[in-house]
C-alpha cells in the first residue's frame, strides 16, 4: 500500500482534491466531519494520509509516506539536501507564492542586494550589531545571501507577523513569502528587486526514503499513469 | 565516526611540533557563540553546531582551533610564541556523503612579530616535512591574499570604493561584481539611475518624505548619508581601464611560485602599491628555498584562500591528495587582523596551519 500525504485543511486540501480529481483520482474525507480520515478512489493500492502541509516535508524525509503533496518552498527549507530525499513528480498549478526581502519604503537609497549589502555594513559600524532580517525561512535565506556574498547582516527568527518585525524595531528586514504584497504594502515594506529568494508552489513529491516494495512501484506506475506524470527511475 | 587510528595520529602529529618547539595547548571545545557570529557572521551557522547554555546563552561547538589559540595567546602569552594542539572540530555538513562533521585536527600557530616570512616558511615546511615523512606527496597549492589587497589598496579610485572591495575580499563573486561596476564593465543598475535622477531634483529628506511612513531603526540620517554616498560615487569616474585589467589579471594570475614572482615584478612599475607586499611574497620564497621547498615548481595562484569562513590576509597554503573530491589534507596562513579583531586593541602577526589527521591516516592506510 503507498501512502500519500495531503495537507488536512483549508484551499491547500480542497485545491489539492480537485487536480487529483480532475485527473480521475477521487481523494475525500471520510468518517466524521473533523475527523482526519480519508480514502482513495479510481486507483487500487493507494492510502490518504492527512497531515499538516509543514509536516509532510519531514514525514516524506522518514520515509512513512511514500508521495506527499506540499509546498516546494517548505521542502527546501525544511530538508537539507532534498534533492537527496525527496524527487519533484509535479507542480500544480497552485499555491503559488514568493519568498522575498523586504525593506522598509523610506530606505530610498536601496533597492538591490548590492545597496542591502552596504547598508549592512553602515548600519553595523553606526549600531554596533548586524542588521536583523526577520523570518521563519532561514536555510533558504541563509543559502541565498551566502551565495549572493552578502555580508554584516543576522536572521532573527519570527514565526508569524513577520511584517511588523520592522515597525516593532525587532529587525530591519524581512524575508518572507507573499503573493500579493498587500500585507507588505500595509506595514510600509518594499520587495528587493533583484532578490526572488525562491518562487514556490504545490508540488507532488515522491519519497526516496520510502520503502518501496514491487506492489508499491505497480501502485505508483497505475497512479502516475492517470495523473500524467513521469517517475524517475530509482 | 573517528577511529582510534585518527586521534592517535592526531596526538603524534602535535607530539611531532611539540619536538619542532612548539608548547602544546588545550582548547575549549564549547565557545561563546558571540565572537564566531561576529567574526563570520550569519555564514558559521550553516557550518558549526549551535547549542544553548542555560547560563552563558549561545554556544558553539569548536568549529576550528584558531580563534581559541587566539584569545588565549592575546589573554597573556609570551612573545614569540610556537602553540601545537590536537583535538576534534565540529561542521555542519550540507549534502549526505562521507564527509566527516566531526574529525581531528592537529596543528601549529607561530605569534611573531619579526620576520614574518620566515614564520610562513617555517608552518609550510613543517607541514610538509611531516607529510613526506607519513610517505605522502602531496599537491601543495600556495597563494598570498596581502598582493591582492595592496593591489586593491592601490587603486586610483575613492575610499569608499577600496573599503568595500576589501569588505568582500573572502567572497570573490560579490569582489568580482563590485569591480565590474567599478570598472564601468557592468551597467548602472536602472534603479540606481533613477534614483540618482531623483536626488538631483530632491534632497534625500524629501524623497523619504515621499516615499511613504518612516518605520524601523535606521534612522533618517543614516539613509541620507548613504544617498549622499551613492551622489558621490556616481561622480566617482571608473577604474582606468590600465588599472582594472592589471586587478583583472592578478585575480587570475595562476603559475609556478617563481615564475608568479616575475610575472608581478613585471606589473609592480604600473601597479606600484604593491611592491612591498611583492618583496614579501620574495622573501618568503627565499625563506622556502632555504627549508629545502623546490620554489621553482611550488604552485601558486593569487586567489588561493578566497573563500567565505576564512580570515587569511597574507601567505595561504593547502596540501591536496590526488582524488579531487577529497578536503585538502592540510592547509593554512597568515592572519594578522584577526589577532587586531580578537585583541581588543592589541595584535601580532600570526601564522599557522592544521592537517586532518582522520585523512591522513586514511591515506597512509593507518585504519588501526
Amino acid at each position: 500500500m503507498i501512502k500519500i500525504g495531503v495537507p488536512s485543511k483549508g484551499r491547500l486540501m480542497e485545491k489539492t482534491f480537485d487536480w487529483f480529481g480532475a485527473r480521475g483520482v477521487t481523494l475525500r474525507l471520510d468518517g466524521a466531519e473533523r475527523e482526519y480520515s480519508g480514502a482513495v478512489e479510481g486507483v487500487e493500492g493507494v492510502e490518504l494520509v492527512l497531515l499538516s502541509a509543514g509536516e509532510i516535508p519531514r514525514e516524506l524525509a522518514a520515509g512513512r509516506i511514500h508521495l506527499g503533496v506540499t509546498g516546494s518552498d517548505l521542502v527546501r527549507e525544511k530538508l537539507a539536501d532534498w534533492r537527496a530525499q525527496v524527487a519533484e513528480l509535479a507542480p500544480l498549478g497552485f499555491g503559488h507564492a514568493d519568498l522575498i526581502l523586504a525593506v522598509p519604503v523610506s530606505w530610498i537609497d536601496v533597492d538591490t542586494l548590492d545597496d542591502l549589502d552596504a547598508a549592512a555594513a553602515a548600519f553595523r559600524r553606526s549600531h554596533g550589531f548586524r542588521l536583523r532580517i526577520a523570518t521563519k525561512y532561514h536555510r533558504l535565506v541563509r543559502d541565498f545571501l551566502t551565495t549572493q556574498g552578502i555580508a554584516d547582516y543576522q536572521l532573527v527568527d519570527s514565526q508569524g507577523a513577520t511584517e511588523g518585525t520592522v515597525k516593532n524595531l525587532t529587525a530591519e528586514a524581512i524575508a518572507d513569502i507573499t503573493s500579493s504584497g498587500e500585507t507588505l504594502r500595509a506595514n510600509h515594506l518594499k520587495i528587493l528587486s533583484d532578490a526572488l529568494i525562491h518562487s514556490s508552489q504545490a508540488m507532488l513529491f515522491l519519497s526516496q526514503r520510502a520503502d518501496w516494495t514491487p506492489e508499491d512501484r505497480k501502485a505508483l506506475t497505475l497512479l502516475a499513469g492517470k495523473l500524467g506524470v513521469t517517475v524517475p527511475n530509482s | 565516526m573517528r577511529s582510534t587510528a585518527e586521534r592517535a595520529t592526531s596526538d603524534r602529529l602535535a607530539a611531532w611540533f611539540t619536538e619542532q618547539g612548539a608548547t602544546l595547548v588545550e582548547a575549549d571545545i564549547l565557545l561563546p557563540a558571540e565572537t564566531l557570529l561576529d567574526l563570520y557572521g550569519e555564514d558559521i551557522r550553516a557550518r558549526a553546531y549551535m547549542t544553548v547554555d542555560p547560563v552563558r546563552g549561545e554556544m558553539m561547538l569548536r568549529p576550528d582551533f584558531t580563534v581559541p589559540v587566539v584569545q588565549q595567546h592575546m589573554a597573556g602569552g609570551a612573545e614569540p610564541a610556537i602553540y601545537a594542539y590536537s583535538g576534534p572540530i565540529f561542521r555542519k555538513q550540507d549534502r549526505a556523503g562521507d564527509r566527516p562533521s566531526e574529525y581531528h585536527q592537529a596543528g601549529i600557530e607561530i605569534f611573531r612579530r619579526d620576520q614574518p616570512e620566515q614564520s610562513d616558511a617555517r608552518v609550510f615546511a613543517l607541514i610538509d616535512r611531516v607529510l613526506r615523512e607519513h610517505g605522502l606527496a602531496l599537491r601543495p597549492l600556495t597563494g598570498d591574499i596581502g598582493i591582492l589587497m595592496a593591489a586593491v589598496r592601490g587603486l586610483a579610485t575613492s575610499d569608499r570604493r577600496k573599503q568595500a572591495l576589501l569588505r568582500h575580499i573572502w567572497r570573490p563573486q560579490r569582489f568580482r561584481a563590485l569591480l565590474d561596476r567599478f570598472s564601468g564593465r557592468a551597467p548602472v543598475p536602472a534603479a540606481r539611475r533613477h534614483l540618482l535622477d531623483r536626488l538631483a531634483q530632491g534632497s534625500p529628506a524629501a524623497l523619504i518624505a515621499q516615499a511613504g511612513t518612516f518605520t524601523g531603526l535606521r534612522s533618517e540620517a543614516e539613509i541620507a548619508a548613504r544617498a549622499e554616498a551613492l551622489i558621490q560615487d556616481a561622480q566617482t569616474p571608473p577604474l582606468a581601464a590600465p588599472e582594472a585589467a592589471l586587478l583583472y589579471d592578478l585575480l587570475s594570475l595562476q603559475a609556478p611560485a617563481r615564475a608568479a614572482l616575475s610575472h608581478l615584478r613585471g606589473i609592480a612599475p604600473m601597479l606600484p602599491a604593491i611592491t612591498p607586499a611583492v618583496d614579501r611574497f620574495a622573501a618568503r620564497l627565499e625563506a622556502l628555498a632555504d627549508h629545502g621547498i623546490d620554489t621553482d615548481t611550488l604552485p601558486f595562484e593569487a586567489s588561493h584562500g578566497r573563500t567565505s569562513l576564512e580570515y587569511y590576509d597574507g601567505f595561504v597554503f593547502t596540501f591536496h591528495a590526488e582524488d579531487p573530491a577529497l578536503p585538502p589534507v592540510a592547509s593554512g596562513g597568515r592572519y594578522d587582523a584577526l589577532t587586531a579583531v580578537l585583541g581588543q586593541g592589541k595584535s601580532i602577526p600570526a601564522v599557522g596551519g592544521v592537517i586532518r589527521a582522520g585523512l591522513l591516516a586514511r591515506l597512509t592506510g593507518d585504519q588501526a
